[in-house]
């Protein structure tokens, strides 16, 4: 297909020097975008469910003797700093700096999703111990229908990373890799997003209704 | 046995095959489930043959199942869709004869009749429905909105990948095993695993979960489609209105899908992993499920009817040489419906324990749906009015839809009122409802859109003759059927009930048996109207590609089209622009320079995901684990191979495209053009004459 010489996607800024990635990139991205709000059904659903039955406890452990407040910020603080080194991998793209800083930001997001990962699941760990499993009450159901659910984005985030960092140095640097890192960037920025609502609905609705 | 403790082949074994039953113990009841297994390994090994003996299995691969041109993909969706069709109808059969040999007990137990009517109601949505009005959405959404594919094409052949294989689920659960008997609708805690803790439930899930990821990724992919690859020129409002019906389903199927996943996963985790979302004990509720459920089952209806409306739009528009009455008010309607239709799903358990005002509001926003859809039926009709009319196949479908459709509307809008439905809640009056707004209005109108656009797919026309058969016996065997359903509703007759005993009940069940052997008459008359036509199409080719004197984009182009669709992209300039350049003389143009297009090539990702996908869901049915996380993890691993690969253009070069557009050039000024009087006679070659007296 004839490519437009113009960039006309107005929500992404590719550089001036991507003019030629364009139309396809604009198409590309405005469906990922698309899928990301069908995403954002599902996440929504989880929570409306999580409301609901924040009070199914049947007896079992609840919020209070459950979530570990501390570890959440902690885990917060990590998650909202991959967002900021995400966001310096874009610049790096954006003023056409060298591939090595693309995938050295790259890299230190996926380290903070990993320790993310690490922090999340000592928590449900910790959770299990005190007798806090799915398998206990409708509460908890609801808790790791969600919660996870954000953590396997997260993983699946992780291989993302590692995949496109390996095409940056086998494909380069070529208009089908830029757009794929403008989407990652996207689905990483959305993971954070989503982990706003888990600590406001899911932690601190759950410690004020539960 | 429990999930954790089941071993090398999971909890699979010898008992799940049917015919071990029927050893064990031969009655009606497993000569039926034994029949029925047979027709599917007898199709199977049918079509095996077939490929061999034809020594058809290379271009079914390189054409066929390779392929990521959306005319091919959407033709495979309608074939599968219409092998469904013949599952289901077969299933409605066996259920009427079933009621039919009443009062009593029938030839049937209660458990088979409970799958058929599982299977039947899933079938018919999940994978007739459905494919088949995604089939003809890929086949002309491009070629309306001038474009070369879908935004993309790859993805394309993934949804249709994993639509076939979970519907191939059902099929396996003919042969191995037995499917859910919880209904279409699946309600735990019913289908949970403390009431059901066999393996049909599981089937439902899979096959919900894998055809809900490839339908919402149709939707993704029609909704960019339209947004961002019209033709230069076609703004929205020149949009035509199929293609306005199509992005509303699109956005209708991004936004439904998720809560159906939703809904069967949480059902899955319950199962699966003994969570507590949906079950009587430890904090369980039902009614989320419920909720989740009819998110998703309330704009699944109007995901498929609309479609439905767009194509009969279409049709009135072409068939009455006119412009479409009201298109304005049409497209508003048609928005208006998409998003109402988020709006009143809660009436599809009015008897579930809301207070009155709930019930009330949801009741009286189901009520405004029907003046939209009022506002389409005035529009259509005002079409029509005046116009040069061809009783044509299509059009026959369509004034056949147009009276059925109205009454199916208007049992709706009673039963929209709570306490009218508090009486005829789950009774046959229901049923009848909403099959006198699927078959007229759904099936209709994509058996008439499958007669409307098949030249423009295979260069040939089909057979006229067979083709009003077929009208005559959907339309008779549909009254027959459902119509006496509305009266024993009335008189009470649960729905569902595989045993009855009032008397009085008898005579419509007999009149509802003769209905349906007419229903399969109807499906059997579609295949005989195909095989006449394609033995006859040397009387009825119209390669030019414009036989019913069309008025959009895809009549412009020849017929078939070349897999490029358009050798320049055109310029549009009006609505309906193409009846419009037939009018001002400028239809038919000659480009002044060509350009190399570049297509996608042809990948088996779409092939690959679909065998996996199957294995996938089997392993888990039968709960075994290690295959399903072998297959969980190749399926990670083609997708990260696949997105390696970068040849995945085909770039074909402007001469060729030249040589084959002048030669159709040549093709449409030799060719005599043929007035609306000759549309169905061997002259029209799909060349047509302007006709003076329609202009308006």
């Amino acid at each position: 297909m004839k490519r437009a010489p113009t960039h006309s996607y107005p929500g992404i800024n590719l550089g001036r020097r991507h003019a030629s990635a364009d139309k396809a990139a604009e198409v590309v991205t405005f469906g990922f975008w698309v899928f990301l709000m069908s995403d954002l059904v599902y996440f929504g659903l989880m929570f409306a469910i999580y409301i609901t039955m924040i009070d199914a406890q049947a007896g079992g452990p609840g919020p209070h003797e459950l979530f570990d407040l501390k570890s959440v910020f902690a885990q917060t603080l990590i998650l909202l700093t991959s967002s900021l080194t995400v966001g310096l991998a874009m610049l790096a793209l954006k003023y056409n700096l060298p591939r090595s800083r693309i995938v050295l930001w790259f890299g230190v997001t996926l380290l903070l999703g990993l320790s993310f990962l690490a922090l999340e699941i000592r928590d449900f760990m910790a959770m299990a111990e005190k007798g806090g499993i799915p398998q206990r009450s409708g509460f908890l159901s609801a808790f790791f229908g969600l919660v996870p659910l954000h953590g396997l984005h997260v993983a699946a985030g992780c291989l993302w990373l590692i995949v496109l960092g390996i095409q940056l140095r086998v494909m380069g640097m070529t208009d089908l890799v830029i757009s794929r890192v403008v989407r990652l960037a996207l689905f990483w920025h959305f993971l954070d997003l989503i982990w706003i609502g888990i600590i406001t609905i899911v932690y601190f609705g759950g410690l004020t209704y539960g | 046995m429990t999930a954790t403790e089941s071993g090398f082949f999971g909890r699979l074994n010898w008992d799940a095959l049917p015919i071990v039953g029927l050893i064990q113990d031969p009655n009606a009841n497993e000569i039926v489930a034994n029949t029925a297994a047979g027709i599917v390994l007898v199709g199977v090994v049918a079509v095996v043959s077939l490929l061999t003996w034809f020594r058809l299995w290379g271009p079914l691969w390189r054409d066929w199942l390779t392929s990521a041109d959306h005319k091919k993909i959407g033709i495979m969706y309608i074939v599968f869709a219409i092998v469904m069709l013949a599952r289901g109808v077969l299933e409605g059969v066996v259920m009427r004869a079933q009621q039919a040999a009443g009062p009593g007990d029938g030839f049937l137990e209660a458990e088979h009749f409970a799958e058929l009517f599982s299977t039947h109601g899933t079938i018919m949505i999940f994978f007739v429905a459905v494919p088949f009005v995604f089939g003809i959405a890929n086949f002309v959404v491009p070629l309306m909105i001038g474009a070369r594919d879908v935004a993309f094409p790859v993805l394309n052949q993934i949804s249709l990948g994993l639509t076939v294989s979970a519907g191939m689920m059902l099929m396996v659960s003919l042969v191995v095993g037995e499917f859910s008997t919880g209904g279409w609708t699946a309600y735990p805690p019913y289908t949970g695993a403390a009431f059901n803790p066999g393996v049909g439930p599981d089937y439902w899930i899979w096959a919900i979960v894998v055809s809900g990821v490839g339908t919402t990724l149709t939707g993704l992919n029609f909704a960019v489609t339209i947004y961002k690859l019209r033709a230069p020129g076609m703004k929205f409002m020149r949009l035509p209105m199929y293609c306005w019906t199509i992005i509303c389903s699109s956005i209708l199927l991004i936004f439904a899908m998720p809560p159906l996943g939703v809904a069967a996963l949480l059902l899955a985790a319950d199962r699966y992993l003994d969570f507590h979302f949906f079950t009587n004990d430890l904090g369980g509720n039902m009614m989320n499920y419920a909720n989740l459920f009819w998110l998703f089952g309330h704009p699944e209806v109007y995901l498929l009817v609309l479609p439905a409306y767009g194509i009969y739009s279409e049709i009135f528009a072409t068939f009455s040489a006119k412009r479409l009455y009201g298109y304005n008010s049409l497209v508003i309607a048609t928005m208006s419906i998409a998003i109402m239709s988020f709006t009143v799903w809660l009436h599809h358990f009015f008897t579930m324990g809301q207070s009155a005002l709930i019930n009330a509001v949801f009741g009286i926003a189901t009520m405004l749906i029907a003046i939209p859809t009022g506002v389409k039926v005035y529009d259509w009709m005002a079409t029509l009015w005046r116009g040069r009319i061809r009783f044509t196949v299509p059009m026959l479908y369509g004034l056949a839809f147009l009276m059925l459709f109205v009454i199916g509307g208007l049992s709706g809008v009673i039963l929209a009122n709570p306490t009218v439905d508090y009486q005829v809640h789950n009774t046959l009056f229901l049923v009848a409802h909403f099959h006198n707004v699927l078959l007229p209005g759904v099936l209709f109108g994509l058996l008439a859109a499958y007669n409307y656009w098949f030249p423009k797919a295979f260069g040939f026309r089909l057979n006229e003759f067979w083709g009003r058969v077929t009208v005559a016996l959907w339309t008779v065997g549909f009254m027959l059927t459902f119509l006496p359903l509305y009266f024993v509703g009335l008189m009470g007759m649960p729905r569902r009930s595989f045993s009855w005993e009032d008397p009085s009940f008898h005579p419509y069940m007999i009149v509802a048996v003769i209905g349906a052997l007419v229903i399969l008459a109807a499906l059997l008359s579609v295949l005989v109207q195909l095989w006449v036509s394609i033995r006859d199409r040397d009387k009825t080719t119209a390669p030019v590609g414009d036989p019913w004197d069309g008025r959009t984009l895809e009549w412009s182009i020849p017929s078939p089209p070349p897999p490029y669709n358009f050798a320049i992209i055109p310029q549009v300039t009006d609505r309906d622009d193409f009846a419009a350049a037939k009018e001002q003389a400028r239809a038919y143009p000659k480009p002044e320079a060509y350009e190399d297009i570049e297509m996608p090539r042809n990948t088996g990702i779409g092939f690959i995901l679909c065998v996996l996908s199957g294995i996938w869901m089997f392993a888990l049915v039968w709960w075994i684990w290690w295959l399903a996380i072998l297959i969980t993890a190749l399926i990670v691993l083609a997708i990260i191979v696949w997105s390696f690969d970068t040849n995945t253009e085909l770039v074909i070069p402007a001469e060729e495209v030249r040589k084959e557009h002048e030669a159709w050039l040549d093709l449409v000024h030799a060719s005599a053009a043929v007035n609306r009087d000759h549309e169905t006679a061997p002259e029209n070659r799909g060349l047509a004459r302007p006709d003076l007296e329609a202009v308006t």
